[in-house]
């Protein structure tokens, strides 16, 4: 019986806070948006952005406390659709009392979503979202704390490249992250003399049939993905079983343990499954163990890939709300004055690295990762083996 | 009924298997001939020399190569649309309406039939069983899955379509679509209150993952999943069944009669209600096993899953001619070559202009056409002296 409780718990909490926030005549309480997939096939990631969230408001937000204002964490469920998300962020920016976003989960949705943010000064610190588009708007609100799709894609094509591929076919979902990088790991491949014997999108999520018949008949030494698990494990799989032999490389968007859950032993086989990603498994960071362990004892489960990352990312936006407050006398400051601080911040120490943004929003040097899938089970994802970890700064 | 098993109509199981390998045959002859012939106009094009360049065989080569494992594709993902589209086609040939809710029995099908393999799978049963027990486990997840699609069709005539029976069509057309999107969200409920997953991964068990040898072109081998004959055998033996039911039994004349004309039929002592539910029963039955098949032959599923080949079935239903078994299978069979042809040939064709994924955009131009010059479709008869 706890399970339909679950489900109504929300809706009474949500209705209760609207009716507490209409009360407060005082305006003292500041609220942290998050933006993710709640429900649906990216949920599993989704969630722990916002539970990663949680978790920061729960131990960082004393500070702000003491100067006598309430921090609330507010979910939005952005579904990895970018109408949905927009929807969402005219719902936020019409909330005074919400002073930053942690979010999204989805490139394609994060920058629809952001022009919105940008509209009324809203500061939003991005946990996962790579497209160079992202930041290179040269928003002055908008930023993030992981590395670019430019570097990212050079790097698996570099990767690709030191493991004597000399051959790739690459394959993307058309959207604007899978699309984006892509189209960079094609660009360096090719600057790095490997051949790319055929570049295509596609929307299926199931029948892979028509789309692996030329994939064959190229015999490609590796098929990269440039989009999410629920596509890229399904892809694997079936070329797998059409007796593909090569390397499956993909990005961060198949650091999920469900990509296990869906091909299993496919992984495994040929000459194996990896990914590039910008964020590594919390165990890779010397200062994560305490969250690791937090997180586990308040969720019941190990934090999912960039759970961490939003950590730091509120943990940013809460440092900058203090900082601006303290700056503005202790009353509550001007959404455009957090992103100022935010900017402002030198060497923060989160903990998954130590941040500083450039004039664009980018970190100054982004932590890459490329990874190799070493077991079936979807429960040892986080233990997959690391096989190259590199610092990068971003482009100028 | 009284000397049924001993007049078995032979020529009605024939009939059916023998219009599958004519459709079958003509669908691949058709398609393989228009590939081959824009082949040999393509040589010495742009297309042939990036093929020359990237994998050193010619257009030509490359596409006969290629082309016995189209056909296969074809031909299984064909069964798979044929068996969704005759529940389309029975339902409009008994009420000229769109079940728009079928895509939907199909994913019910699909939901039962994989939870109780992985039920049977957490029993430690699957992993042990031979190759035998493993057909008899999947045989049962298919029972299962056609139990579940068939009832709960039923349930949904009664409930959302025959109070509307006597209202114009439009309005149970939009009872369907409503229908259609609650069970979408049921599935996904009930899913996340008791596996509290998205997707349903089918278990790995038995031998379906191996290929079988069919023949060798010198060093090339072309094979097919055992999976993928499964899907073929399991559709053929639905069909005949179906094909008898409506063509020689005394329910099948019931239903044909019902189609023909309710009023009249119910004079005759015919219970139409029983008769609608029946076609809504077997109906649902076929499309929650092709949900069973689908899963087994692409493994994973979400709540989702019926929406595109539902969708691509109803396309096959229409251009075969709406209304009619046979052109259900017919198009059925269309539908899934062209689109085996036009994801495999496509991009290499266009030099990556046009990828795979456009392949949806070429099966439906194809039946824009073939509908626009025969409006009944490919098998359809003047549905309009019945309406």
């Amino acid at each position: 019986m706890r399970k339909p409780i679950s489900i109504f718990a929300p809706t009474i909490a949500t209705l209760v806070l609207l009716l507490a926030a209409g009360c407060d005549k005082e305006n003292k309480t500041i609220k942290i948006a998050t933006q993710s997939p709640l429900s649906g096939a990216m949920s599993v990631i989704g969630s722990d952005i916002k539970s990663g969230t949680q978790l920061a408001i729960d131990q960082l937000a004393e500070p702000l406390t003491k100067m006598g204002y309430k921090v609330e964490l507010a979910p939005f469920d952005d579904q990895g659709n970018p109408d949905t998300g927009v929807a969402n962020a005219k719902n936020i920016v019409s909330d005074p009392a919400v002073l930053g976003v942690v979010g999204h989960y989805n490139s394609g949705v994060q920058i629809p979503s952001s022009e919105e943010y940008h509209a009324a000064n809203l500061c939003n610190v991005s946990p996962a979202n790579t497209n160079p588009k992202v930041t290179e708007r040269g928003y002055a609100e908008i930023n993030r704390v992981c590395g670019r799709d430019d570097v990212q894609g050079a790097v698996g094509a570099q990767f690709a490249k030191s493991k004597g591929i000399k051959t790739a076919y690459v394959l993307h979902d058309k959207t604007a992250y899978g699309q984006g990088i892509a189209e960079y790991f094609k660009k360096e491949a090719e600057a790095q003399g490997m051949k790319v014997v055929g570049f295509a999108g596609t929307e299926e999520k199931a029948n892979f049939d028509a789309i692996l018949s030329p994939i064959i008949a190229a015999k490609p030494e590796c098929i990269y993905f440039g989009g999410m698990f629920d596509q890229a494990a399904v892809l694997y799989k079936q070329a797998r079983q059409k007796g593909f032999k090569g390397m499956c490389l993909s990005d961060d968007g198949f650091d999920s343990p469900d990509a296990a859950k869906i091909a299993g032993d496919a992984l495994m086989q040929g000459a194996g499954t990896y990914f590039s990603t910008v964020s590594g498994p919390a165990s890779v960071y010397p200062d994560a163990a305490k969250f690791v362990a937090d997180f586990k004892a308040k969720f019941g489960n190990n934090p999912q890939p960039f759970a961490a990352q939003s950590y730091d990312c509120t943990a940013i936006l809460l440092k900058a709300i203090e900082n601006a407050t303290t700056a503005n006398g202790g009353k509550l400051p001007a959404r455009a004055d957090v992103g100022k601080a935010v900017r402002a911040l030198q060497n923060f120490k989160g903990v998954t690295g130590t941040y500083t943004f450039n004039g664009k929003g980018d970190p100054t040097t982004g932590k890459y990762f490329v990874i190799q899938v070493t077991s079936p089970d979807p429960a040892s994802w986080a233990t997959n083996k690391i096989d190259q970890t590199l610092s990068i700064a971003p482009p100028k | 009924m009284r000397n049924f098993m001993g007049s078995v109509n032979v020529r009605q199981i024939l009939l059916p298997i023998g219009q599958m390998a004519v459709f079958i045959t003509g669908a691949g002859v058709v398609c393989s001939a228009v590939m081959l012939a824009l082949a040999i106009i393509f040589r010495g094009s742009g297309a042939d020399q990036v093929l020359q360049a990237t994998q050193g065989v010619g257009i030509l080569t490359y596409t006969l190569n290629s082309l016995p494992q189209v056909l296969i594709d074809g031909v299984t993902i064909g069964f798979v649309y044929a068996a969704i589209a005759l529940g389309y086609t029975m339902v409009y040939g008994i009420l000229q309406f769109i079940n728009f809710a079928h895509s939907e029995i199909f994913a019910i099908g699909a939901f039962c039939g994989v939870e109780s393999l992985i039920a049977l799978n957490g029993l430690g049963v699957l992993a042990k069983a031979s190759a035998m027990g493993a057909f008899m486990y999947l045989g049962l997840a298919l029972i299962i899955g056609m139990v579940a699609a068939g009832g709960m069709a039923v349930l949904v005539e009664r409930v959302a379509y025959r109070p509307l029976r006597s209202s114009p069509t439009l309005i149970a057309l939009i009872s369907a679509i409503g229908v259609s999107f609650a069970l979408q969200d049921i599935i996904r409920l009930v899913e996340s209150m008791t596996s509290g997953q998205f997707y349903r991964v089918i278990p790995t068990f038995g031998n379906f993952d191996e290929h079988i040898t069919l023949f060798r072109i010198g060093s090339r081998v072309i094979d097919i999943q055992v999976k993928s004959v499964v899907v073929i055998l399991a559709a053929v033996v639905m069909l005949v069944a179906l094909n008898y039911l409506v063509g020689s039994t005394k329910v099948g004349k019931a239903i044909r009669a019902v189609s023909q004309d309710k009023n009249t039929a119910a004079l005759m002592g015919i219970n139409v209600n029983a008769m609608i539910s029946l076609t809504f029963l077997v109906g649902g039955s076929l499309g929650g096993a092709a949900g069973v098949l689908y899963a087994l032959k692409f493994t994973r599923i979400d709540p989702f899953v019926g929406f595109m080949p539902g969708i691509k079935a109803f396309a096959a239903a229409v251009l075969g001619g709406i209304g009619n078994l046979t052109g259900a299978l017919l198009g059925g069979m269309v539908l899934g070559m062209i689109e085996s042809f036009a994801g495999a040939y496509l991009g290499t064709y266009t030099m990556g202009t046009f990828g795979a994924e456009y392949k949806d955009m070429v099966a439906f131009l194809i039946l824009i056409i073939v509908i626009v010059f025969r409006p009944n479709g490919l098998l359809g008869e003047q549905i309009s002296q019945k309406a």
